[in-house]
């Protein structure tokens, strides 16, 4: 009986263990309470965000305009990639945009944002975004919200470390993110070291019309440059790119790349850079690169190919370049309102380095260099050190700033936000992210005057937070409230595209000066047809064109006879409406390219090859009026060769038929 | 030759039977979450092989320069399921011959495949967690990455667990059977030493 009990006993023991073994185990991530974040986030029906946030997307070539603090997206602008949904690079107006010295390249990715500023502040005027793949710029309206100007980058392996901008917008810059022999040579790959070199392009913005231009190059050693930031204030007159793979690799980088247990921060003096150019010390190189603008006058683009730009070789011009050694693998290289702290980010490091504009200038005075690389001096890491971040996280990517002397850093790997001290350091509070942050946002954060109040996180990994849909998710952003000393998670929005930076500026700056129509009158495209009067069809060869107008609910003209199999169609369509939002659209049976929207007092070409007989119909596809299923006509295609007379109307009966109206 | 009480002798034929399931039900298992990886990651142990995210975890490992784990690479695959094979044959033949010599046996044979496949299991996390791989993308000064032996631990992003899976669990309760019935056997003799001590 008593050894029954024993076993019993030792039964319950074990069982007990087991029980109490397994409550150690750790429990997932808990929830976050976020108390009154619905009332913060809500903005009732009617009202307006506080705030635009301009976000990159990434692999779609596009950028979102969400509001904020809501997360609603308001509108997806068309940059790189085609939009078949307005016509942007299928219309004969815009085609010209996507046009590169390889021809049309109709995807980009999109990955950074820079909104124009001046003296150092956020002035509502322009969007800057780059081309990552097809090395590219653009300039984007804060007007139209559409984009005006794309320029090519000659010299680029890919356009990452870009569009970073100058205080007043002088300049921004292109920084290649790959090394690669200049001038198109046939080199071996292994040849890195002695053939490949790196390039950063300097582009001027005309401070009236934004127009962008090449104004210098910097030739570099072989490396890749990541990220960069403009100083500001003190350091005004200085760039600063974070460069990678100064261990010149050239295959299997994530290993190869990531031996050295410091690359640089690359520091240049650009007014130094323009003393040389006003010297003629720059080299004139032939290259080729498309510079393509849209006119909101004529409702076109045109594309002109370049053919020069001027080269600073870093190696042989002193005192405009230093590097600075910064640990693992730098990724952000961000620079602080004040303009004198220089946050490098070493992506594999354990610690984050905080660089100082004035040390660092001291340094170069007193010639505290460690050595140089290829001739660049390469200043001791001590002393432009301000000093070290001790165990922030793990992966520090990128750092935005507040109004109040605090830093918010991205830390992919622990997938977290920490808030930390610009001027002591001090880590002040740490949020997780879900999941795996890369880039983040604080209103007006890479400005001198940041407006502050959030931040938000633009994630790489979505997985669980939103309902399922197949492997493809949705990307998962999130904003904070960062008013109070401690951050507070507030709202998970979904984005488009893969968002990479961002940037969010008062609503007030923009609202006021948002185009609401184009004026009929100001319309100088040379294919406009301003008043149903100019409605008309004229055949040049087997080139059609007809110059139709839109206007509610009708197509002039909606009867159109006389075109051949194998014409080439062009159907001008000036909207003629002159009344906020209402657009019209055009589409026609079997067009192989797109539909067009076309903007009230704008005028958008869709071209069109008719390649069977028939009768094809044609509509309007926006929906612009309680009689917009009756906005459509017909096109009345021969066969080739047949001379069926050149015909158009609207409103015309004449009915073949019966015989009435004959 | 002493032999066993009757109901010792069932004690450790079901001990010995618990111990089959060790061909059918995972050993051991170590659990990883990380703030990307909610839902947590997880590997078993079975007393042939490795299942679960192996893959996944080889993946993240390697930039910290771990090894990649591949069930080939574990020799103990091979020979451990004829040791539990034998330690099966020897409780069965305790319960059969009924000689208590042999429940010795059997309990030093349970006992030490315990103790050896713990001290085996931390050998290979401290050759895991330490040879890394000097090239690799993220070295962390100071930084190793032994699993935990038996319960949590934080490496790097990831909080990792170890511990018995349900095959470990029936393990243990054999070789709590087993050492309990040599327990009562022990102290049963005891008692009748005594006992006859006091007649005599």
């Amino acid at each position: 009986m008593k050894t029954t009990i024993d076993r019993i006993t030792i039964a319950l023991l074990a069982t007990l263990m087991a029980v109490a073994f397994y409550q150690c185990k750790p429990k997932g991530p808990a929830e976050v309470t976020i108390g009154d974040a619905a009332a913060q986030v809500y903005v009732a029906p009617g009202k307006y965000d506080e705030f635009y946030n301009i976000v990159s997307g990434g692999f779609n070539g596009q950028i979102g305009v969400y509001g904020i603090p809501s997360g609603r997206l308001f509108r997806i602008i068309p940059v790189f990639s085609l939009s078949p949904e307005s016509g942007y690079g299928f219309s004969e107006e815009t085609k010209p945009m996507l046009n590169t010295s390889k021809g049309e390249v109709p995807w980009d990715d999109l990955h950074h944002i820079a909104l124009s500023t001046t003296k150092g502040e956020h002035d509502g005027r322009w969007i800057f975004a780059n081309g990552n793949n097809t090395p590219r710029v653009a300039r984007v309206s804060f007007k139209s919200f559409r984009t005006e100007e794309i320029l090519e980058i000659p010299n680029s392996g890919g356009n990452h470390s870009s569009p970073f901008i100058t205080e007043n917008t002088e300049y921004l810059v292109a920084g290649t993110r790959f090394s690669v022999p200049m001038g198109n040579k046939d080199v071996p790959i292994n040849s890195y070291k002695e053939n490949f070199k790196g390039s950063i392009s300097f582009v001027k913005v005309d401070p009236q019309t934004g127009h962008m231009s090449i104004a210098f190059q910097l030739r570099t050693p072989g490396f890749n440059f990541d990220l960069s930031r403009a100083g500001k204030g003190p350091s005004h007159g200085w760039f600063f790119f974070s460069c990678y793979n100064t261990e010149q690799a050239y295959t299997l980088l994530e290993v190869n790349a990531s031996q050295k247990d410091k690359d640089f921060i690359m520091a240049v003096n650009w007014k130094k850079a323009e003393e040389y150019l006003a010297q003629g010390k720059g080299r004139i190189e032939k290259v080729k690169y498309a510079h393509n603008i849209y006119s909101e006058k004529t409702h076109s683009a045109t594309s002109t190919m370049e053919t020069e730009v001027t080269v600073l070789d870093i190696e042989q011009l002193p005192d405009m370049v230093y590097f600075i050694p910064c640990p693992k693998s730098p990724h952000g290289c961000d620079v602080d309102p004040t303009g004198e702290y220089i946050v490098g980010s070493g992506k594999l490091a354990a610690m984050m380095p905080v660089f100082s504009f004035s040390k660092i200038q001291n340094a170069i005075a007193k010639k505290e260099f460690e050595g140089d690389f290829n001739g660049v001096p390469v200043i001791k890491y001590e002393s432009a050190l301000h000093g070290e971040v001790k165990k922030p996280g793990l992966g520090p990517l990128h750092t935005e700033f507040d109004e109040k002397g605090n830093a918010y850093t991205s830390f992919f790997v622990s997938s977290e936000i920490v808030k930390w001290n610009v001027k002591t350091l001090e880590i002040l509070d740490r949020v997780p992210t879900y999941y795996s942050i890369g880039h983040l946002s604080v209103p007006g954060g890479p400005t001198s005057k940041p407006h502050g109040k959030y931040v938000i996180a633009y994630n790489k990994i979505t997985k669980d937070r939103y309902l399922p849909t197949g492997p493809e998710l949705t990307q998962s952003a999130q904003l904070y409230d960062i008013s109070g000393e401690k951050m507070k998670l507030l709202l998970d929005f979904p984005t488009t595209g893969e968002p990479h930076y961002a940037e969010a500026i008062p609503a007030s700056m923009i609202t006021a000066n948002s185009t609401k129509i184009y004026k009929i009158e100001e319309n100088e495209n040379p294919f406009a047809a301003k008043g149903e009067a100019q409605a008309r069809v004229e055949r040049k060869g087997n080139q059609v064109h007809v110059y139709m107008t839109a206007i509610r609910s009708h197509l002039t003209p909606d009867n159109i006879e006389g075109v051949n199999v194998g014409d080439e169609i062009y159907f001008h369509v000036t909207n003629l409406e002159q009344d906020w939002d209402v657009p019209h659209g055009f589409a026609i049976k079997g067009a192989t390219n797109a539909e067009i929207l076309i903007m009230p007092g704008e005028t958008q070409t869709l071209k069109y090859k008719p390649t069977e007989v028939g009768v094809v119909p044609f509509y309007c596809t926006d929906f612009c009026s309680a009689l917009h299923q009756e906005m459509s006509g017909y096109l009345r295609v021969s066969a080739a060769g047949v001379k069926t007379p050149l015909k158009f109307s609207t409103g015309v009966p004449d009915d073949a038929t019966s015989g009435a109206g004959k | 030759m002493k032999t066993l009480k009757p109901s010792s002798r069932w004690a450790i034929a079901l001990s010995a039977l618990l111990m089959v399931s060790a061909y059918f039900v995972p050993l051991w298992q170590i659990l990883m979450w990380a703030p990307q990886y909610p839902e947590g990651l997880e590997m078993k142990i079975w007393i042939n092989t490795l299942t679960g995210n192996v893959k996944i975890i080889s993946a993240l490992n390697h930039y910290i320069g771990m090894k990649h784990i591949e069930v080939s690479m574990f020799p103990e695959f091979s020979y451990m399921i004829y040791i539990v094979g034998l330690i099966i044959g020897v409780g069965l033949l305790t319960a059969l011959a009924n000689k208590k010599i042999l429940l010795w046996i059997y309990v030093f044979l349970i006992l030490g495949a315990g103790v050896g496949a713990l001290v085996d299991f931390y050998l290979w996390g401290y050759d895991y967690g330490h040879n890394l791989d000097p090239t690799a993308p993220i070295v962390v000064p100071g930084m190793s990455y032994q699993p935990p032996l038996i319960g949590t631990k934080q490496l790097l992003n990831f909080t990792a667990f170890s511990g018995p899976d349900v095959g470990g669990w029936i393990f243990m309760v054999a070789g709590v059977l087993a050492v309990g019935t040599l327990a009562v056997e022990f102290f049963l003799s005891r008692k009748k030493i005594a006992v006859s001590a006091t007649l005599h």
